[in-house]
């Protein structure tokens, strides 16, 4: 059976390797949206701290036994501390100045995570077992469809959407919105603004956490598994429109599906597919499909 | 970086005048790296002096847009990598000679310049960063798919020949000071730059763009020229660069590069002229040293960004100039 004159094996195939790729662009995207929005800093860290994600996994695993369900528990918390110390110590320092120094900081600590984890662990990836709950798939007829791979798809839209109901739908939300808009408003109300932005950024980067231990059983545990994935998330981010949260989403999927048809038709730009995206967006909307413009 | 807004710098730039004559303590730093750029071959490695001096030669084109203009270009690497793979090129396959094929590769970085200028120059801050660092990534996988970069391997066995048919270039102490020639013209060409009433309009647009553009300066136009300005001696750095190690590779299209520079430009100083030429020297003086520690490169360049930009933002130069209480 054959569509556009590719088997459609190959189509679903790539439509779900699309979906999965889609799923982590857009948890990534969704969570660097989240602290851009309170924090005004794109947070460089991110790709560092979803291959921290993954690694808490794997230690959960190798060194107390927890098993992925735990990890998927553990690995959010633990980079999210990790996160609320490095706001508290540091980012904090910068919010009187120029946002681009949140930038540098916030690259100097990726360099500085992904150099230490090479050293410990080389670049060579430590495999991490799909759980055993989720192995094997089924035979949809016109494709075999994993079940872990579904399980990804299905849980980080889940996520995603819970985060953009709390964000926009409930109390908390009014008031992380609010302050995006008015942080000294909101704290002459009465809010603890630079709590707000510290559980903020924790949550953010928990989001990439949680991400990390989706992808480990995929592409393995490796040093480096976010230093690349993280620029082609921040030419998401600049399609959607930075700070937009519903625009993180629709196009973190929508461009994993792009990329995914991409290699099944003109395999030589799959690489590069979405930055052209990029430039093409730029050009008819500086502020991206979903952003304000600034 | 709008560091000095909150100081009260008068906008009033515009109006200052732009004095004709180069201050004397500018003049003698001038001559001291001018000295010590001569001797240093015959102590130092010539090789390693030259790769200094190539990233030197980036490092101040790069400091013109971040220091001068305000802008933070997260792709520089793009034209370095591209001019190097041009030069490199135009060097190998179409055999020209040194200089054409250098001018060939600057050539490449001030077209890639106005390109991903004319796209990106419309956004600012941060979305200016994560776009030229989006589009320098396109390029990368570019070169990484393209037939004539010769993907992992990169272009190798350059041939560095004669320049104007009479310079050996295979001469390291010839090649060392024709490289000292070259970096000498790209400094001299930021300076004059930045002190011309050009680089006083560029200066008012940082401070305050929207008053820039009510005086009726349009400020686009001058930041694109600026930022093509840095992509070409950008390139000429990269093409440089490829006949200097008779290589053009991946490594210098890498986002990693692109970040690499900015950290040269912090660590010697923003708004300096002098400052990129120090932190290229002290960056490049720590990887020669720090080569045997492998991974842990990264981990002491991330740590000198931490540092740099929580406690010493100055960097070394502004530092400097601040002791004596005037402008390096």
């Amino acid at each position: 059976m054959t569509l556009f004159g590719v088997p459609t094996q190959a189509l679903f195939g790539q439509l779900l390797i699309g979906l999965i790729n889609g799923a982590f662009y857009a948890l990534l995207s969704l969570g660097l949206s989240v602290i851009f929005g309170l924090l005004n800093i794109i947070n460089f860290a991110h790709g560092a701290l979803y291959m921290m994600g993954a690694f808490v996994a794997y230690f959960c695993l190798q060194w107390v036994g927890l098993g992925y369900w735990w990890s998927l528990l553990i690995a959010p918390i633990v980079v999210g501390l990790v996160g609320i110390l490095l706001e508290r110590t540091m980012l904090k320092q910068l919010y009187h100045l120029d946002h681009l120094y949140g930038l540098l900081l916030t690259f100097g600590v990726a360099l500085i995570i992904q150099g230490a984890f090479r050293n410990a662990y080389g670049s060579s990836g430590l495999p991490y077992g799909i759980p055993p709950a989720l192995s094997g798939g089924h035979n949809l007829g016109f494709m075999f469809l994993p079940n872990y791979r579904a399980w990804v798809v299905v849980f980080s839209l889940v996520v995603c959407l819970g985060t953009w109901y709390v964000i926009e739908r409930t109390r908390l939300g009014a008031y992380l919105r609010a302050a995006t808009e008015n942080p000294a408003l909101v704290q002459a109300f009465g809010i603890n603004v630079p709590r707000m932005i510290t559980l903020t950024y924790g949550f953010g980067v928990g989001l990439a956490a949680l991400a990390g231990v989706l992808a480990a059983p995929i592409y393995q545990v490796n040093p480096l598994m976010g230093a690349d994935l993280i620029i082609v998330v921040f030419a998401v981010v600049v399609i959607g429109g930075l700070g937009s949260i519903m625009g993180s989403i629709v196009t973190g999927f929508a461009l994993g599906v792009v990329e995914g048809f991409t290699k099944v038709f003109y395999p030589e730009a799959s690489n590069t597919v979405i930055f052209v995206i990029m430039a093409l967006v730029l050009f008819v909307r500086p502020a991206g499909l979903f952003g304000r413009a600034t | 970086m709008r560091t000095t807004a909150a100081t009260g710098t008068p906008p009033a730039v515009i109006a200052a005048p732009v004095t004709a004559e180069i201050p004397v303590h500018q003049i003698a730093a001038f001559v001291v790296m001018l000295g010590l750029l001569i001797v240093a071959p015959f102590f130092l490695y010539p090789i390693f002096l030259m790769k200094a001096l190539c990233f030197a030669l980036f490092a101040c084109a790069f400091g013109l847009l971040i220091g001068y203009v305000g802008l933070l270009s997260f792709g520089h690497a793009a034209f370095l990598g591209s001019a190097g793979y041009v030069s490199a090129h135009a060097a190998k396959v179409w055999g020209l000679p040194p200089e054409l094929a250098i001018l060939a590769g600057t050539a490449a970085g001030a077209v890639l310049g106005l390109a991903v200028g004319a796209l990106a120059i419309r956004s600012r801050g941060i979305y200016f960063a994560n776009i030229t660092l989006a589009l320098a990534q396109m390029i990368y996988f570019f070169a990484l798919q393209a037939k004539f970069t010769g993907g992992e391997d990169g272009i190798q066995s350059v041939p560095q020949g004669r320049l104007l048919g009479v310079l050996d270039l295979r001469q390291p102490y010839t090649l060392y000071f024709v490289v000292l020639a070259i970096f000498l013209l790209g400094f001299l060409i930021v300076y004059r730059a930045i002190h011309s009433p050009f680089g006083q309009v560029l200066k008012a647009i940082r401070e305050n763009e929207s008053r820039a553009i009510s005086l009726g300066y349009r400020a686009e136009h001058y930041k694109l020229i600026a930022f093509v300005l840095s992509a070409t001696l950008s390139g000429l750095a990269g093409a440089t660069k490829a006949l200097v190690f008779q290589l053009a590779s991946l490594t210098d299209v890498h986002w990693t590069m692109s970040g690499e520079v900015v950290l040269m430009t912090l660590l010697g100083g923003l708004g300096t002229v002098f400052g990129p030429v120090v932190g290229a020297f002290i960056m490049i003086g720590l990887e020669n040293y720090l080569a045997t520690l492998g991974a842990w490169v990264t981990v002491v360049q991330g740590a000198i960004f931490v540092v740099c930009v929580l406690v010493f933002r100055r960097g070394v130069v502004g530092e400097l100039g601040r002791l004596i209480r005037k402008p390096l």
